[in-house]
């Protein structure tokens, strides 16, 4: 199942430029040295001598190749007359012989001179063996303009044709050995030297970079860290124009587009060369290479770089009060040209002139740069690359969200942001071009309402398979609350290709989501990046670069606000020609056909839309609307999903599709997952008739909901929705989304999917057309049939919740009771009654293992001399619930029940309560342990209450240094099954005293879970946190936990190679927590896919042995953890079977805090119904592995490693008799990779996690008294960027000892010198102080858990230290307690997930202060854009010079007051208390107090002349400052306050009785 | 759906009984239904569980959590068309049936259930008063010709089924009215019999034919030959009950006053009903003893107090059982525990784990029972040595259960397969009998049973017909 389709990469990339273009070799080696000091940014897969890529880009040495071809008799023209194309050719003699005679043909043929070939000297001898076996034979060829006529451009352009077309026509001769065919660069101006190789290898493997006359004025480099080992030698950066940090996570909507044009495109300057680039973008190319090819067009084809630049990867421009008219115009004119590249990328370019680097909108990659006195500017993913003396540099700075760099040789200056973007926007009259083309569909006049269908609603909503669950579950929450609807407890019913029940299509295709290589958006809280915009109709010229200002032939545009249309605006489509003086016609395209042709009828259905698709377009109509709504008793709809894809498909193939808008007027859309698929697909704008029809019936349902608005809510519940499915890719635009396809199918055949879908994945084949037609043929037999059951109502669902005519699902009122009745009894017999019900699927298909059949391996063994039970169980854990989500005598239960079984249960995110980690003493019960037990599960003497594993997730409630080193296991939570690529909310009314206490909040405030990990952008960030948990406790396993969908494969080789001990791969279907309904339907894959891929991927790659891998989702019986162990995992991870042992009844109401059996539930009167004991779960535990056992036995197997990976052993149930599970073929599940048997298949080999480089051993040496004793100790150490989670090590053993109370403040004291590598400082522990003169790199500070930390610049340096950086993005990440002083101004995302650590600093980034829930936190000066966004907790003082910050400030959650003096406030408070209203008071002291505090101790720790300067003029300054007050805090303040005086009036009462 | 907090802050509300004293005075209901308002407040307490555990309680498989929500939101004409969809006839089970479903119901863990067939009975007496219950003829007829033989719940509610899917349907009735053990084995104080003639009259509309005084299988007046329906219906289907009684061979059995209860019970509903032709046996005056402890037994008590008898014993073979059973192993299944019956509560003796060994008589009437203790040891019954005593009694009424169906007659007749337990043989898949184009469904295939089985199997039955008739059927099963 592995496909090199979806590997990801990331890396770490840098510049080195001289500003006036001086040339020197001294530029080529320091780009070589930012290489080897990125080293740790890349990866080494299973062989260390083997590199995931790596190279460098210079200007074309003019000097060393007149020189080096003069050797062989080759005498070049003038520079700027040739051009050098760098090839790599096969080694077999005769394809490279084909190859370069191809290139040759080219250059005749575009009317240049072939000057002659050159054999690139290499040194091969540091390769490993693998790398050498795909080693090309690398040669260069010289070629002159053929021509005077020509200039350099020119001659770029012809150099353009001739590798295009002479890729094109090598690819065209189909030799088995041409894809070792590539060209890394062909110019005049630049040339790149790249290969499979390890940093440092670049310069040793390819001769000319030593040579000293190997000059250039700029190098740009590339390290490339791939989720996989086998990359190949092009896949390796830089490109032509770019090297990428980052993902395109819209690529195949990007590459559709790019195809789609074909037809509609036409360049002034390449004139009809322009033919010969297609096909531009080949398939399965990176999205970098792709990029790279769309760049290279627009540059070709007349574009300035950074213009074709800020075309591709656009700033967030629509919902951006702060840009400039002009500069919108710009971006709002552009967008309808091309839609954006989205996804994180810091993108670094050249066109051998210019240099520079740009960042996505939303900032996701670090980029920092400096400026030296002597001209150079050098910029890479970290600082501290190479050695520059800090008096040497002039500016440090970083990129910055959708920011751009640009050095211009030639004009000898860097042009920052703000001139190069004002001189682009203010080149042509953008903003008067739109205002002469833009019609804004909101604005046009309402024509006359629609005629309404004859066909009843119920028999349509029959038609399109609507259910009562429909109404009840999905429409009416959004019609009452503006928003999907939330369920609970995962996905246990019949996947749609296993189902007896017709099912829409929209039911076979899962949602794609980030994991790992790329975040998530939060959509909510950063909405400033996303946007809904659409244009519906033809895209104009891509390449009309040359538009006379005045020109009046402009290409007009319709532009709608929202995809999702009402009646009025489908009116307006409808007849957009009289509105637009018949510039746009539109064309509806009826896709009913008459129901009697059956399903057979469909295909050719099909065909005949597509075919009227294109005649329309041709006839000059340019809005297609593709309808269903004339469905009757007589006509039968085509699927819309279907038909949409069909012609959209159809249309890119004959590069049409930009030539029309697709709208799509459907009944069968009504929830979140139908619109994304028709977006996904292609759709521009979607009408719901149907779902908004019923709507205005739905009054029964939600009486107090008027019609209109019940569709207003509709429509905002879905845009909602829309957002989050797109901001769970890490998609920003629904106009990129559009057509991305970010979607796989499960159930469905290589045929259909290939002609209707085209690049879908689909795994496991399934039904094909004719059984999508007949399903479609069923409902519409429903819809006008004559069944008593049917006539009046809708049919019953039962997809949601349990109902004996709906749909079949594992869990059903016998198999809780006969697990309930088994686990309680110990009873054997009634555990084999449920196994009975859950694995005998004979009847009742509902998971793809339940239609596997096992294979012995040999004949059976005595089951005595099968492993023990005891031994198997430990592989078993329970799943991730958080103390929280579930009570405390639930959360116990499952630990004390798990480790008596020496398995592992996992606390979930929010922390755990210390009181836990000590063994139950003989008379304690649970009660006496914990605070607020209310009932007393049965404990036993030295029984644990510790969860073994500690998960850290990205809130990092409560993830102190403590916490870390009390786990076993460390498990990363990068997705959870039941919403992956999501975050979370916990309701305020859940956060109880105990909860606050434990996640370090405050009672009654609500807490975020941010959807990304914000220090895990990455497959490099994670291999960042991974060293950070290990060395805070580097006994403990590190896991990742990742959820199963396409590509997870890939993804878990990039966790293995980023040296996690251990990886969980998560069904889709698993989950108990709260999620909407159609992630918890909708996202994700069986684990038997993500498996089996993992697996193989693994195995394929060598790197299996080093990790160890879960499985979970649903795993209810024995036979479960079979087929798991034969799809390769180690462990089995089980959340809701032991929840049922323990008493759920999969009330699926964990969301409503309402759980009668005292399991999902905070409210004490509900826990009191908690009934669950250990024993209970102990059981269940041991019957799974008692069946395990038996079936071993069985399979002739005594221990469970043997049985790990043998997908052999697993075949297709034979006679499956079901009219679409038939059709399915598992063979790529139980493929197994043909690898040599020395190669690992289970868990065996230990990681190097390298920790022995730490500088922390030396710290912990030489603080061995401060550690034994208390005594106060100062060191000193000079530091650099490789040394990484400096102080994790060293606070991790002081919290072995003393807990998070740590050691007196400043216990140990460490003064650095230097630039710190990522993560300096993280979970630093109380009484640990480091201060660094220098600067830092990321995530410092990161779960700083009491220490202190100081960063300050050099004295020496000139560069003025609060106008620039010191610190680098998201600084003091999920900080609990402690303090840090920054004297300069930190990157992105400060202080994100604060809660509780106070820090001062001179100015932030984008997104500072997001999601805190306490802390103190002081700026002294600006703040970046969206400030405080999903702030609940804690308090930040910001210098608001300008009185600008309100506009920076995302004011959702909080409030800015000013700060007042100590008495008034004191007089304040006063009044209000006299009032009975509560205090208001953040801190001990007044908030004047507080901030003067801040600001004294930051001057004595930094000397900062900002802090200073402020408190010597402190009257004006604290009017300056004002303070960001979350509203929610403030008012749980208040009850808090008015709580304890309550209490301790009580108490004085008592006291007096 | 429902309230979400409704289970914590409302109690559940038990219909209201009349007194006692009142209600032993004659043969009349005496539970009412819940007020508009009450039936509200009990729905809200539903929690619309992901898993209605009462639903799979219910043998017919109620839609229990949609009705209930739609009686909390006062939607009550809604209400009745979710409950007529899986059940022909709520008021028969809203009185009589022992709901299962409030076993299953999720409360039941450690609170009160909620009380779902207070709700069911509220329902479908509101849908009769509002006049919303009314025929439904089938749009279209099939030509195809159903006989059903035996009126009881799975007979009507086979037939009706069948009818309103278009065929033509003749149900056959051996006595003098329609309804089966409905009509003559549940008293009038359960259940008043306007309900059954209700039915008939809807039942009728909608075409089927009812066939009285019509024994199939049997000779003479009322006789009608099985061999003739098969050859004259499309289809057969025997519903005819299951009504050979178990019987106890003790000296004394042949005395006057030894009873089956089917041979009292129904003489008082005819009373009830007007007959004037009944044969004089009552237990007025009379010390009664019941053998068995079932529901059956109950209805013998609640009969004698009303006619007024002297004392009323009730024994019991098994031992007593619990007060409470053990939930967290027996829930959501039925639970063998102590039920003491509205007929108990009138007034009775009871005693556990008595075997009867013999009668007295006097003048070749009994007058006294002579029993002993017994106790279960490794599964078998044993007497306990000394324990015989003796009671007075000049009723003895035997309501034991029943083995099977009566194999003479129809079965005989088409000789048709049984079980091992002696009922006719036939799956619940296709219902089909050993015999070509003959059905069973009800106690005759299943053995005694609930109204709610006979209902269930009834419904089903008539949608394995259609089926076997048409090919396909869109009946719900």
């Amino acid at each position: 199942m592995y496909d090199p389709a979806n590997e990801h990469d990331a890396c770490g990339l840098g510049f080195i430029a001289h500003i006036k273009g001086n040339p020197s070799h001294a530029i080529v080696t320091q780009g070589l040295q930012i290489l080897k000091n990125l080293t740790h940014r890349g990866a080494t897969g299973a062989d260390p001598l083997q590199g995931d890529g790596a190279g460098i880009l210079v200007q074309l040495p003019d000097a060393f190749l007149r020189r080096a071809c003069g050797r062989q008799g080759l005498t070049l023209p003038a520079l700027g007359q040739y051009g050098v194309g760098m090839v790599f050719l096969p080694k077999e003699p005769a394809s490279r012989m084909a190859c370069e005679q191809e290139i040759e043909r080219a250059v005749a043929g575009e009317g240049q001179l072939l000057l002659g070939w050159r054999d690139v000297p290499t040194d091969n001898s540091g390769l490993s063996e693998r790398t050498k076996d795909v080693e090309p034979v690398i040669r260069q060829v010289f070629i002159a303009r053929g021509s005077n006529r020509i200039d350099q451009d020119a001659l770029e352009r012809k150099l353009y044709i001739i590798r295009k077309k002479s890729g094109h026509a090598i690819q065209a001769l189909k030799l088995k050995h041409g894809k070792e065919f590539y060209v890394p660069s062909m110019s005049s101006r630049t040339i790149v030297y790249k290969g499979m190789l390890l940093a440092h290898q670049v310069g040793e493997y390819y001769l000319d970079l030593r040579d000293p006359t190997m000059v250039s004025a700029l190098a740009m480099v590339h390290q490339r860290f791939s989720t996989n080992t086998f990359p190949t030698w092009d896949l390796a950066h830089p490109f032509r124009l770019v090297c990428h940090n980052g993902e395109i996570n819209t690529l195949r909507g990007n590459v559709n587009w790019i195809r789609a044009r074909q037809q509609a495109i036409s360049s002034t300057v390449l004139g009809d060369d322009l033919d010969k680039i297609w096909p531009l973008i080949y398939d399965g190319q990176s999205d970098s290479a792709s990029f790279d090819n769309c760049l290279e067009l627009l540059l070709m084809g007349g574009y300035p770089l950074a213009h074709a630049m800020m075309l591709m990867i656009p700033e967030a421009w629509a919902g951006n009060p702060l840009m400039d008219e002009d500069r919108r115009a710009f971006y709002e004119y552009h967008a309808a040209l091309m839609e954006p590249w989205d996804g994180p990328a810091a993108m670094a370019f050249t066109d051998g002139r210019q240099i520079g680097a740009t960042l996505d909108r939303n900032g996701l990659r670090p980029a920092r740069y400096i400026v030296t006195d002597d001209d150079y500017v050098i910029m890479a993913s970290e600082v501290g690359v190479l050695d520059i003396p800090e008096r040497k540099i002039i500016r440090k700075w970083r990129l910055q969200p959708g920011k751009m760099l640009l050095v211009d040789t030639e004009q000898g200056r860097i042009i920052d942001d703000a001139e190069l973007k004002r001189t682009l926007a203010t080149a042509k009259p953008y903003r008067a071009w739109i205002d002469r083309t833009r019609i804004a569909l909101e604005d046009l006049p309402a024509p006359a309402p629609p005629q309404r269908s004859k066909v009843s609603l119920l028999d349509r909503q029959q038609a399109f398979g609507y259910t009562q669950e429909d109404l009840k579950l999905i429409l009416a929450p959004m019609a009452l609350n503006g928003e999907e609807a939330v369920g609970s407890m995962g996905n246990d019913a019949a996947l749609p290709v296993l189902s007896n029940r017709p099912k829409v299509l929209y039911a076979y295709f899962k949602q794609l989501f980030a994991q790992v290589t790329n975040p998530p958006i939060d959509p909510i809280r950063e909405e400033l990046v996303m946007s809904l915009v659409t244009f519906i109709g033809p895209r104009p010229n891509l390449l009309a670069v040359d538009i006379a200002p005045d020109a009046t032939d402009l290409p007009m545009r319709l532009e709608a606000g929202k995809p999702i249309l009402t009646a009025d605006e489908m009116e307006k489509i409808r007849h957009i020609g009289l509105f637009t003086g018949a510039t746009f016609r539109s064309r509806e395209l009826d896709i009913c056909y008459p129901a009697a042709w059956g399903a057979a009828g469909m295909e050719a259905a099909l065909a005949s839309l597509c075919a009227h698709a294109e005649d329309a377009i041709r006839l000059g109509f340019n809005i297609l609307i593709v309808s269903d709504r004339n469905v009757s008793s007589e006509l039968m709809p085509i699927p819309a999903l279907l038909a949409t894809a069909a012609v959209h498909q159809h249309l890119v193939r004959k590069g049409l599709r930009t030539s029309t808008g697709l709208v799509v007027e459907t009944g069968s859309a009504r929830e979140v997952h139908h619109f994304a698929l028709l977006a996904g697909y292609g759709a521009e704008a979607i009408y719901p008739y149907l779902a908004l029809e019923t709507l205005a019936q739905l009054h029964e349902i939600v009486p107090e909901v008027s019609p209109e608005e019940s569709a207003k809510r509709f429509v905002k519940a879905i845009c909602k929705g829309l957002y989050k499915v797109m901001s769970k890719m890490g998609i920003s635009t629904y106009q990129s989304y559009c057509g991305a396809q970010i979607f796989e199918a499960v159930g469905l055949n290589s045929a259909f999917i290939d002609k209707y879908f085209t690049g879908t994945a689909s795994n496991i084949q399934g039904i094909g057309l004719f059984e999508v037609s007949d399903e479609a043929y069923r409902l519409h037999q429903i819809a006008f049939g004559d069944s008593p059951v049917l006539r009046d109502a809708l049919d019953a669902g039962g997809e949601y919740q349990y109902r004996v005519r709906g749909e079949e699902h594992m869990w059903t009122p016998d198999s809780i009771a006969k697990l309930q009745h088994a686990a309680r009894a110990n009873s054997h017999s009634t555990y084999q009654e449920y196994a009975k019900l859950i694995n005998d699927q004979s009847r009742r298909l509902m998971t793809l293992r339940g239609l596997f059949e096992l294979k012995p391996a040999g004949a059976p063994v005595p089951l005595d001399e099968v492993e023990p039970a005891a031994e198997i169980v430990k592989r078993f854990a329970t799943g991730a619930m958080s103390l929280g989500s579930i009570s405390t005598e639930a959360h116990t239960t499952l630990a004390i029940a798990m480790n008596r079984i020496g398995g592992k249960s996992n606390t979930g995110e929010g922390g755990e309560d210390a009181h836990r980690y000590p063994l139950m003493r003989k008379g304690e019960t649970l009660s006496s342990r914990i605070a607020g037990v209310v009932v007393d599960v049965p404990v036993r003497e030295g029984d644990s209450l510790r969860s073994r594993i500690k998960q850290v997730a990205s809130a990092r409630f409560g993830v102190t240094a403590e916490y870390l080193v009390n786990a076993d296991q460390l498990q990363i939570k990068m997705a959870q099954g039941a919403k992956p690529g999501e975050g979370g909310q916990l309701p305020g009314h859940k956060v109880s005293e105990y909860i606050a206490k434990l996640r370090f909040s405050v009672p009654g405030v609500g807490l975020i879970s941010p959807p990304p990990h914000h220090d895990i952008y990455s497959i490099e960030d994670l291999a960042q946190l991974i060293h950070d948990l290990k060395n805070a406790n580097p006994q403990a396993s590190i896991s990742v936990k990742l959820v199963s969908e396409v590509g997870v494969g890939t993804v878990a080789a990039g966790v293995a190679k980023a040296k996690a001990d251990h990886v969980t791969i998560a069904g889709h279907d698993g989950g108990t927590g709260a999620s909407p309904e159609s992630s918890i339907k909708h996202a994700g894959t069986p684990w038997e896919l993500g498996l089996a891929e993992t697996q193989q991927t693994l195995v394929l790659n060598r790197l299996r042995g080093r990790i160890a891998v879960q499985v979970d989702g649903q795993m209810k019986t024995g036979r479960d953890v079979v087929v798991g162990a034969l799809l390769g995992a180690d462990e089995f991870g089980f959340a809701t079977a032991p929840l049922v042992a323990a008493g759920c009844i999969m009330m699926r109401k964990c969301h409503l805090n309402t759980c009668p059996v005292g399991i999902a539930t905070q409210d004490p009167v509900l826990r009191a119904k908690f009934d669950g004991q250990p024993e209970h779960v102990v059981n269940f535990m041991f019957f799974v592995a008692d069946e395990v056992r038996a079936i071993m036995a069985a399979l002739g197997i005594r221990r469970f490693e043997q049985l790990i990976g043998r997908s052999d052993l697993l075949d297709t149930r034979v006679g499956i008799d079901h009219w679409k599970a038939r059709g399915l073929d598992f063979s790529r599940i139980f493929y197994q990779p043909p690898m040599p048997p020395e190669v690992a298949r289970f868990h065996c080999e230990e990681q190097d996690h390298r920790l022995d480089r730490a500088l922390d051993h030396q710290l912990i040496a030489a603080a061995a008294a401060a550690i034994e004793q208390e005594t106060p100790v100062r060191l000193e150490y000079r530091i650099r960027n490789a040394h990484r989670s400096v102080g994790a090590m060293l606070s991790g053993i002081v919290a072995r000892r003393y807990g998070h109370a740590g050691l007196p403040e400043d216990t140990i004291h460490v003064a650095f010198d230097g630039i710190a590598g990522q993560s300096f400082g993280a979970f630093l522990a109380r009484g640990i102080s480091f201060e660094l003169q220098g600067a830092t790199n990321d995530y410092v500070g990161k779960g700083l858990s009491g220490g202190r930390i100081v960063v300050y610049p050099d004295p020496e340096s000139p560069a003025r230290p609060d106008e620039n950086i010191v610190i680098g993005n998201t600084v003091m990440y999920g900080a609990i307690a402690g303090e840090a002083y920054f004297r300069g101004i930190a990157g992105e995302r400060f202080c994100v997930r604060n809660s509780g650590a106070s820090a001062v600093v001179e100015g932030t980034g984008d997104h500072g202060c997001e999601y805190m829930t306490g802390g103190t936190v002081v700026v002294l000066g600006r703040t970046g854009r969206n400030f405080a966004a999903g702030m609940s907790g804690g308090i930040a003082f910001v210098y608001d010079e300008d009185g600008t910050f309100k506009e920076r400030c995302n004011t959702a959650m909080v409030s800015i007051e000013r700060v007042q003096v100590e008495t008034e406030q004191v007089q304040a408070e006063a009044e209000l208390a006299a009032a009975g209203n509560g205090r208001v008071r953040h801190g001990e002291v007044s908030d004047e107090a507080l901030l003067r505090g801040l600001i004294e101790r930051h001057l004595r720790f930094t000397a900062s002349t900002r802090a200073l300067a402020m408190l010597d003029n402190w009257e004006v300054a604290r009017g300056k400052f004002v303070r960001v007050f979350p509203n929610e805090y403030k008012r749980a303040l208040a009850e808090l306050f008015a709580r304890r005086a309550l209490m301790s009036a009580t108490d004085r009462q008592r006291e007096a009785v | 759906m429902g309230k979400t907090t409704g289970f914590i802050e409302l109690q559940r509300i038990s219909e209201v009984a009349l007194p006692i004293g009142e209600r032993v005075r004659n043969y009349r209901e005496f539970i009412s239904a819940l007020k508009d308002d009450q039936a509200s407040k009990q729905g809200a307490r539903c929690m619309d569980c992901g898993i209605p555990f009462c639903q799979s309680g219910c043998p017919i498989n109620n839609i229990i959590p949609d009705w209930n929500d739609l009686v909390y939101r006062q939607q009550w004409h809604e209400a009745l068309e979710v409950l007529h969809s899986t059940n022909n006839f709520p008021e028969f089970t809203g009185r009589i049936c022992p709901a299962p479903c409030e076993a299953a119901c999720t409360l039941n863990i450690n609170d009160d259930p909620v009380g779902i067939k207070s709700i069911e009975h509220f329902i479908i007496d509101k849908g009769w008063e509002e006049g919303w219950v009314a025929p439904q003829p089938p749009k279209r007829k099939t030509g195809k010709r159903v006989a059903v033989v035996g009126s009881g719940p799975a007979g009507m509610a086979c037939a009706q089924q069948l009818g309103r899917a278009g065929h033509e349907v003749v149900l056959f009735e051996k006595a003098d009215r329609i309804g089966g053990l409905l009509r003559y084995g549940i008293p009038d104080f359960k259940m008043e019999k306007y309900h059954i003639d209700r039915r008939v009259e809807q039942m009728r509309a909608e075409g089927v034919e009812f066939r009285v005084n019509a024994h199939v299988g049997a000779t003479g007046k009322n006789g009608v030959p099985a061999a003739r329906l098969l050859e004259e219906f499309d289809a057969l289907v025997a519903s005819a009950g299951s009504e050979h009684p178990r019987d106890l061979d003790v000296p004394g059995r042949d005395l006057d006053g030894v009873h089956f209860a089917m041979d009292f019970l129904p003489l008082q509903n005819r009373r009830v009903a007007g007959d004037t032709d009944v044969p004089p046996l009552t237990a007025k005056g009379r010390h009664v003893i019941v053998i068995g402890g079932g529901d059956t037994g109950s209805d013998c008590v609640g009969t004698s107090n009303r006619q007024g008898a002297s004392s009323v014993t009730q024994f019991e073979l098994l031992p007593q059982p619990p007060e409470h059973e053990n939930k967290p192993l027996v829930w959501p299944y039925w639970p063998m525990k102590m039920r003491t019956s509205s007929s108990h509560e009138e007034g009775c003796e009871r005693d556990w784990a008595v075997q009867t060994k013999a009668f007295t008589g006097e003048g070749g009437k009994v007058v006294a029972l002579v029993a002993s203790r017994v106790e279960w040891k490794d599964g078998k019954l044993r007497d306990v040595p000394g324990s015989e005593f003796e009671l007075k009694a000049d009723l003895v009424l035997f309501a034991m259960g029943y083995l099977h169906p009566v194999h003479a007659g129809m079965l005989e007749e088409l000789g048709v397969e049984y079980d091992a337990r002696g009922n006719v043989k036939a799956d619940t898949e296709h219902y089909r009998t050993s015999v070509p184009k003959l059905f069973a469904a009800g106690d005759t295939r299943r053995g005694q049973s609930l109204v709610v089985w006979a209902i269930r199997e009834g419904r089903q039955c008539a949608r394995a017909v259609d089926e076997f008739l048409m090919g396909a059927s869109e009946l719900p099963r």
